[in-house]
C-alpha cells in the first residue's frame, strides 16, 4: 500500500517534470528557428547572388527528391508500408541508364536508324528512350519485389513487412555491389547529352567553356530545367490518374478501406501492383536525372536520397501526393542552405532533425489528416 | 518464444547493418581489390602515398635473385622486407625490384667497402605478424644488420620497434606514418629512417608552388574532414600559404560519399579564388572538377599524390596541378639513368621495358641511401652508420635527400600538370 502510493507520487512528479521540460524544449525550438531565420536573412542581405545560387542548387535536389517521395507516399497511402527498397530502385534506375548509354550507346539510336536527323532531335529522342528504358526496368523490378516479398506478408503484422522491405533494400545494395553485377566502385557516369550552363545577369547568357561568368551572376544548367520539367510533368500525370481515371478511383477506394473496396469488386491486388509500378517508374526517372546531374554512381547511391525523400514524404504528410511534392522542395532547400551556410557534413543531420521535429510536433505532416481509426 | 528471440536478433542485426551501410558507405569503394587498380587504392595513401603512382605490372619472379648465400667475411647482408603476397603484391614487387637494382649497381662498381652486397628478400605481406616474423628471422638467423622495408606503415611500425631495440638500421621506402621513425613519447628512433616525404610536406610544397609559380594570392580549400591524409595536406597547405602572404578565402568540408558539390562550388564561384586546393583521391577530384567546369569556375585546381591514377578524369581536371614523389619524365640525369636501367632489367608481360613507379623509385633511393651511408661511415657497424645516415646528403632519383631531426627526408617534390589529356612533368619544388 505504502509502496504503491510512493510509485504514484513518483510518476506524477515525473510527469510534472516532463511538462516543464516540454516547455524548455519548445522554447529552445523557437530560439533555434529564430536564429535560423536571422542567419538566412542576414546572408540574403549580405550576398543575395550567393543566396540565389544556393537556392537554385536546392531546387535541383528538391525536385529529384520529389520524384522519389511520390513513390513512398503512394505506397504508404495504399498498403501502409514504408517501402525502404524504394531508394534502391532509384539506384537501379541510374545504373540501367548508365549501361544503356555507356555500353550500348542507346542514346544514339535515332542517328543510326534515321541518318540525317538533326543532332538536337537525336539527343532528345535518345535521352527520352534511355529514361523510358530505366522506368520500364524499374517498374518490372518493383512489381516483382512486391509479388515476391510483400504480397505474402499482406495479412502479416506491419512490422514484418517493414523488416522485409529493409531486407530487400540490403539485398539490392549488396547484390548490386558484386563484381559481376554493378561492382562496388564509384563509376563515372556518361551523360546522354552535354551540359549547357547559362548565367543570369542583365538577361540570360550562355557560359562559354573555360571562361568565368561575370561577377554577381547566378548560373543554372539545362539539367536543372530538365529535372524541374520532368518532376512537374510527373506530378500532373499523377494528379490526373488519381483524380480523373477509374484506376485512380480504385486506388483511392483501396487506400480508404481495402476490405470494402474488395467487396465493391475492385481487384485490390492489381491496384497495389499498379501503385508499386508507377512509384518505381518515377524513382527510375529520378535515378537517371540524379545520375545525369551529379555524374557519379555506385550501389549505395540510393540510400541517402531515399531516406531524405522519405523524410520529405513524412514532412508533407505521408499518403498525400501534393504533400510529398512540397515536402521534397522544403527538404531540398533545407539541405542546400545547410551546405551553404553551416557545413556540408551537417546536411544529413539537419535532414533527419527535421524528421524528428515533424514526428514530435505534427506527426501527420503539412497536408496530412489525422489518422482514422479503423475497425 | 524462440521465434520471437530470433526476430529480435534479426532486427538488431538489420539495424547494425543499416548503421554500417549509412555511416561508412565509402568502404566498398575503398576496399576494391588491390589487384584491380592498385594505384587507385584509398588506403594505400595512408600507408604508402608513394604507392599511389600507377603501380607496375607483375615482374617475373624468376628475375629476383633471392640469393641467401652463407655469410663470409667479404659480404654485406641487406634484408628487403616487401609485401610480395597479401593485399598489395604489386607494391611489393616494385619495392623489391627497385632495391635489387640499386644493390646490383653497387656490386657492379665493386661493392661497399670492398664487400659484396647480398640481398635477402622476405615476404612481409603488408601485415604486422609476418613482417615481425620476417624481421626476427633475418636479424636472428641471418645476422642481418640493415633492413629495407616495409612498404606499409602498419607493418613498418612493429618492425621498427624490433630493429631499433636490436640496433639494426631500418629504412622504410614508403611508410608515411610519423610513428615509424618516432616513439610514442616523441623521441626519435635512432636506427629508423624513411625515404619518402610525409603527408604534411606535400601540403607545404603545394602552397609554395601556388604562391611562387602560379602567383596565387587567394586560395580556397576543400577537404574531407574524416580523412587524415586529406586533412594533413590541407592543414599544412593553409599554414604555408598564409605564412607566404596568401589569403585563404574559404574552407569547406564534405564527406567521402558526397556527389553534389553545387553549394560548395557556389561559394567558390562567389569567392573567386586563384587556386582551389583539393588534396583528395581521384574519384572526388573527378566529380568536383567536372561540376566546377560546368559552373564556369576557372580557378586552378591543385592536389596531392591522391590524384595520381590512371582513372583521373583528364578532361575535367585539365589545367590542374598536383604534387608527387617523382616523374619518369623528369629530365634530371639521375632520373633518366634510373628509368633506363630499370627498363632494361625489368620487362612487363609483353616484354616491354617497365616504367618504374614511385614505389620502385623510393626503394631504389632507400637502398642507395643505406649503402652510401655505409660507404661514408667506412665501417660495417650500424651504430656508426646511423650517424652517417642522419648527416647524409645524397642525390637520389626522388630528389636531393637529407634527413631532419625526426629522420624524415628533406627533399624536393615533383609537380605534375594535367594537360591535353595526360599527366605531364612540370617542375621540381624544393622545400
Amino acid at each position: 500500500m505504502h509502496q504503491a502510493a510512493d510509485l504514484r507520487t513518483t510518476s506524477l512528479a515525473t510527469r510534472r517534470a516532463g511538462a516543464r521540460l516540454a516547455w524548455i524544449g519548445q522554447g529552445f525550438l523557437l530560439l533555434v528557428a529564430l536564429f535560423a531565420i536571422y542567419t538566412l536573412g542576414r546572408n540574403l542581405v549580405n550576398n543575395p547572388v550567393l543566396f540565389a545560387q544556393i537556392v537554385v542548387s536546392g531546387l535541383q535536389l528538391g525536385f529529384v527528391y520529389a520524384l522519389i517521395a511520390l513513390g513512398y507516399t503512394m505506397v504508404y497511402g495504399i498498403v501502409r508500408l514504408i517501402n525502404f527498397a524504394h531508394g534502391d530502385v532509384f539506384m537501379v534506375g541510374a545504373f540501367v541508364s548508365y549501361y544503356a548509354v555507356a555500353r550500348f550507346r542507346l542514346h544514339q539510336w535515332p542517328a543510326a536508324v534515321f541518318p540525317g536527323l538533326p543532332a538536337g532531335v537525336v539527343i532528345l529522342i535518345g535521352s527520352l528512350t534511355v529514361m523510358a528504358l530505366s522506368m520500364i526496368v524499374c517498374t518490372i523490378m518493383a512489381v516483382t519485389i512486391e509479388r515476391v516479398a510483400y504480397k505474402p506478408l499482406r495479412e502479416a503484422p506491419r512490422i514484418a513487412a517493414l523488416i522485409t522491405a529493409i531486407g530487400v533494400s540490403f539485398f539490392l545494395e549488396f547484390f548490386g555491389a558484386l563484381n559481376f553485377v554493378f561492382s562496388p566502385r564509384f563509376i563515372p557516369y556518361e551523360r546522354p547529352f552535354d551540359v549547357v550552363t547559362w548565367y543570369i545577369k542583365d538577361g540570360i547568357h550562355r557560359v562559354t567553356e573555360g571562361q568565368a561568368p561575370p561577377a554577381g551572376s547566378v548560373t543554372f544548367s539545362n539539367i536543372l530545367l530538365f529535372i524541374i520539367l520532368a518532376s512537374i510533368l510527373v506530378q500532373a500525370v499523377l494528379q490526373f490518374v488519381v483524380h480523373r481515371t477509374k484506376l485512380g478511383k480504385a486506388m483511392r477506394a483501396t487506400a480508404f478501406d481495402k476490405q470494402a473496396a474488395r467487396l465493391m469488386g475492385i481487384n485490390v491486388d492489381r491496384v497495389i501492383s499498379f501503385t508499386f509500378a508507377i512509384g518505381a517508374a518515377f524513382a527510375g526517372l529520378g535515378g537517371v536525372l540524379y545520375a545525369i546531374a551529379y555524374s557519379s554512381i555506385w550501389t549505395q547511391l540510393g540510400i541517402l536520397p531515399g531516406l531524405k525523400a522519405f523524410v520529405a514524404a513524412v514532412l508533407g504528410g505521408i499518403g498525400s501526393i501534393p504533400g510529398a511534392f512540397v515536402g521534397a522542395l522544403i527538404m531540398g532547400q533545407a539541405e542546400a542552405l545547410t551546405m551553404g551556410y553551416i557545413s556540408t557534413p551537417m546536411r544529413d543531420a539537419v535532414a533527419f532533425t527535421i524528421l524528428i521535429l515533424v514526428l514530435l510536433v505534427r506527426p501527420t505532416g503539412i497536408f496530412g489528416e489525422p489518422e482514422r481509426e479503423k475497425a | 518464444m524462440r521465434a520471437l528471440r530470433l526476430l529480435g536478433l534479426l532486427v538488431i542485426v538489420t539495424l547494425v547493418l543499416a548503421a554500417c551501410g549509412g555511416g561508412q558507405p565509402a568502404a566498398p569503394a575503398a576496399e576494391a581489390p588491390a589487384a584491380e587498380a592498385p594505384a587507385a587504392e584509398a588506403p594505400a595513401v595512408e600507408e604508402a602515398p608513394a604507392a599511389e603512382a600507377p603501380a607496375a605490372e607483375e615482374a617475373p619472379a624468376a628475375e629476383a635473385p633471392a640469393a641467401e648465400a652463407p655469410a663470409t667475411a667479404g659480404e654485406l647482408k641487406v634484408a628487403i622486407l616487401a609485401p610480395l603476397s597479401g593485399p598489395v603484391p604489386t607494391f611489393g614487387v616494385s619495392t623489391r625490384d627497385g632495391a635489387l637494382l640499386a644493390i646490383e649497381e653497387w656490386n657492379a662498381k665493386g661493392g661497399v667497402l670492398g664487400m659484396k652486397v647480398v640481398p635477402i628478400v622476405e615476404d612481409s605481406q603488408c601485415t604486422p605478424d609476418p613482417a615481425v616474423n620476417a624481421a626476427n628471422k633475418v636479424i636472428d638467423l641471418d645476422g642481418v644488420k640493415y633492413i629495407i622495408g616495409e612498404v606499409c606503415s602498419k607493418a613498418s611500425i612493429p618492425v621498427s620497434e624490433i630493429a631499433n631495440a636490436k640496433g639494426v638500421i631500418q629504412i622504410s621506402p614508403t611508410s608515411t606514418n610519423p610513428a615509424v621513425t618516432v616513439n610514442s613519447d616523441g623521441t626519435v628512433k635512432e636506427y629508423i629512417f624513411r625515404a619518402c616525404f610525409i603527408d604534411p610536406f606535400q601540403g607545404k610544397v603545394g602552397a609554395k608552388f601556388a604562391l611562387e609559380t602560379l602567383q596565387a594570392k587567394t586560395a580556397f580549400i576543400m577537404l574531407d574532414q574524416a580523412n587524415d591524409y586529406v586533412k594533413g595536406l590541407a592543414e599544412f597547405f593553409e599554414q604555408e600559404f598564409t605564412a607566404g602572404g596568401g589569403q585563404i578565402v574559404g574552407k569547406e568540408s564534405y564527406t567521402a560519399t558526397d556527389t553534389d558539390f553545387s553549394a560548395i562550388l557556389a561559394k567558390v564561384a562567389d569567392a573567386k579564388p586563384d587556386v582551389v586546393y583539393l588534396p583528395d583521391y581521384y574519384n572526388i577530384v573527378n566529380l568536383v572538377t567536372k561540376q566546377a567546369k560546368e559552373k564556369g569556375i576557372t580557378a586552378v585546381f591543385m592536389g596531392g599524390d591522391g590524384w595520381d591514377s590512371s582513372d583521373l578524369d583528364m578532361a575535367a581536371a585539365d589545367g590542374g596541378y598536383f604534387t608527387n614523389h617523382y616523374s619518369p619524365e623528369d629530365p634530371r640525369p639521375e632520373v633518366q639513368n634510373f628509368v633506363k636501367a630499370y627498363g632494361e632489367k625489368f620487362k612487363d608481360d609483353q616484354g616491354n621495358p617497365k616504367v618504374p613507379d614511385a614505389l620502385a623509385t623510393l626503394a631504389y633511393d632507400a637502398a642507395n641511401l643505406l649503402l652510401q651511408a655505409i660507404q661514408e661511415a667506412g665501417v660495417d657497424d650500424p651504430a656508426v652508420v646511423k650517424d652517417a645516415l642522419a648527416n647524409i646528403s645524397f642525390n637520389g632519383v626522388s630528389g636531393k635527400i637529407t634527413f631532419d631531426a625526426n629522420h624524415n627526408p628533406v627533399k624536393s617534390a615533383t609537380i605534375l600538370a594535367v594537360k591535353d589529356g595526360k599527366v605531364q612533368f612540370n617542375s621540381v619544388v624544393n622545400p
